[in-house]
């Protein structure tokens, strides 16, 4: 029997990934030669502060199925503070988001030093099977922004 | 109550504490109420009005009214003060232009919530402080004012005043039995299916009027995010499912911390969209995460998304937490 490998759905994931931690372990990760899916396109941000809730709507709307962000570890904040003002905010956001009905697995942070390649991978590959659990993204998409 | 307040408004005026005033008129029909600027005896007893139906809250037209020449008078309702705490707080008032008289309020008649008890033609509104009476093209009826509130007046979160420089009446109690979150806690206790048609049932209704956004005493900003013409949600046409969900939940996130719940989104909204559940459901999070906080109870306690401990509770906890998956 063949397969029909376009058929298979693949979930495109969107990482925002600290200049400072989680982007060196990305790049850790690589150099170990550990494995994860290339579904993971990775936005590299200056703080994980910077990332403003309107991102992570916006790549929703662009197609993405699942947001991951990562950030340094809380009391490792290249600029102090930043991750913790960061951790407020995308509780209430994820909170918001479960609100409104939309599948609470499609969000998530994590905490990954630059140390951590070995969990950055871990945690991408992690994510991309509960998303691709999950299947294509529909309760928040933008039908403008479809290929059709 | 209303004599006692023109009463007071007239002297201020002529003793010369004060140049204008601002306060509330009659619109085309007497439960239509507006607010307006008065600036002499003759037009207070043309237009001003003080009675069951003044729902606007007045605090964000002194945003730019405390900037122009001389002191204003303007009435404040409970919930108002809330607001013009919040406002001063982030630098929008300039307090000294303002005198501030608090005056009482026993919850305003809603007009949508008349209208869903099923009374048609409605030409005229009269209220007595306990009855309503419908004026219809068929007749009069009476209904309780109890009868009339809205979501918001019926679980009024505070009928105490908290700032103010004189007072007419006597100053309420807050209230705080938590019955404002209960319609929040039903949803949350909802599937996420169900949420999502119920919010999708909702949002959809939206025609991006940006009423909600411009009544809103906390957004205040000069330059908006949905002004601007590269946001990708400033359109109000053609807007599908997306924009809705992403108008309103950038919305309520911009006043996330800052809202004080004065439920005024909800009270313009010429769809009827419960948007002070979101909003609600906000300070619901903040409560129970960080602490409870109410924005505008007083001018010193940092906004809760200003602020942070070393040992806030992660985003993961979402997740964990009650309700259905």
């Amino acid at each position: 029997m063949q397969v029909n490998e376009n058929k298979e759905f693949r979930p495109k994931i969107v990482a925002f990934c600290c200049n400072w931690c989680s982007y060196a372990g990305a790049d850790l990760a690589g150099t170990n030669r550990l494995n994860y899916p290339v579904d993971v396109k990775i936005i590299r941000v200056p703080c994980s502060c910077r990332v403003n809730p309107m991102f992570i709507l916006r790549a929703f709307q662009r197609g993405a199925d699942g947001v991951i962000m990562c950030g340094c570890h809380p009391g490792d904040c290249h600029y102090t503070s930043g991750n913790y003002f960061a951790r407020r905010r995308m509780t209430l956001l994820f909170s918001m988001l479960d609100f409104m009905g939309i599948e609470r697995e499609r969000t998530r942070v994590e905490w990954v030093s630059a140390a951590e390649g070995a969990k950055f991978a871990a945690t991408m590959n992690e994510f991309v099977e509960t998303v691709t659990k999950l299947g294509e993204n529909k309760r928040l998409e933008d039908l403008r922004c479809k290929k059709q | 109550m209303q004599e006692a307040v023109i009463k007071r408004a007239k002297e201020l005026l002529a003793d010369g504490t004060v140049n204008r005033i601002v306060g509330w008129k009659s619109g085309e029909f007497a439960y239509d109420t507006t607010p307006a600027v008065f600036t002499s005896a003759e037009e207070i007893d043309a237009g001003f009005i003080y009675n069951d139906f003044c729902a606007p809250n007045l605090s964000k037209y002194l945003i730019k009214e405390s900037r122009k020449e001389g002191k204003l008078l303007v009435f404040l309702k409970p919930c108002d003060t809330y607001s013009f705490n919040q406002l001063i707080k982030e630098h929008r008032i300039i307090r000294d232009n303002v005198y501030i008289i608090a005056v009482p309020c026993r919850g305003k008649v809603d007009i949508d919530t008349v209208k869903a008890t099923g009374i048609k033609g409605i030409i005229g509104m009269e209220s007595d402080g306990e009855t309503v009476t419908v004026k219809t093209l068929y007749g009069d009826t009476s209904i309780p004012k109890s009868e009339t509130h809205g979501d918001k007046c019926k679980t009024c979160k505070s009928k105490k005043h908290v700032i103010y420089d004189e007072i007419i009446g006597e100053d309420g109690e807050v209230n705080d039995d938590g019955a404002r979150f209960e319609l929040v806690e039903k949803l949350e206790m909802m599937t996420a299916d169900e949420r999502y048609d119920f919010w999708r049932g909702e949002l959809s209704k939206c025609i991006r009027c940006n009423a909600c956004r411009n009544v809103c005493p906390a957004c205040s900003c000069e330059n908006c995010v949905f002004d601007n013409p590269d946001s990708g949600i400033a359109q109000r046409a053609a807007t599908d499912s997306f924009e809705e969900n992403m108008f309103h939940l950038i919305r309520s996130f911009h006043v996330a911390g800052r809202c004080t719940d004065c439920g005024e989104c909800t009270r313009v909204c010429p769809q009827n969209i419960p948007l002070h559940l979101i909003n609600r459901k906000y300070i619901k999070d903040i409560n129970e995460f960080y602490g409870d906080y109410q924005a505008g109870s007083d001018l010193e306690t940092r906004a809760p998304l200003n602020a942070y401990t070393f040992d806030d509770c992660e985003p993961n906890i979402v997740y964990k937490r009650g309700g259905n998956e």
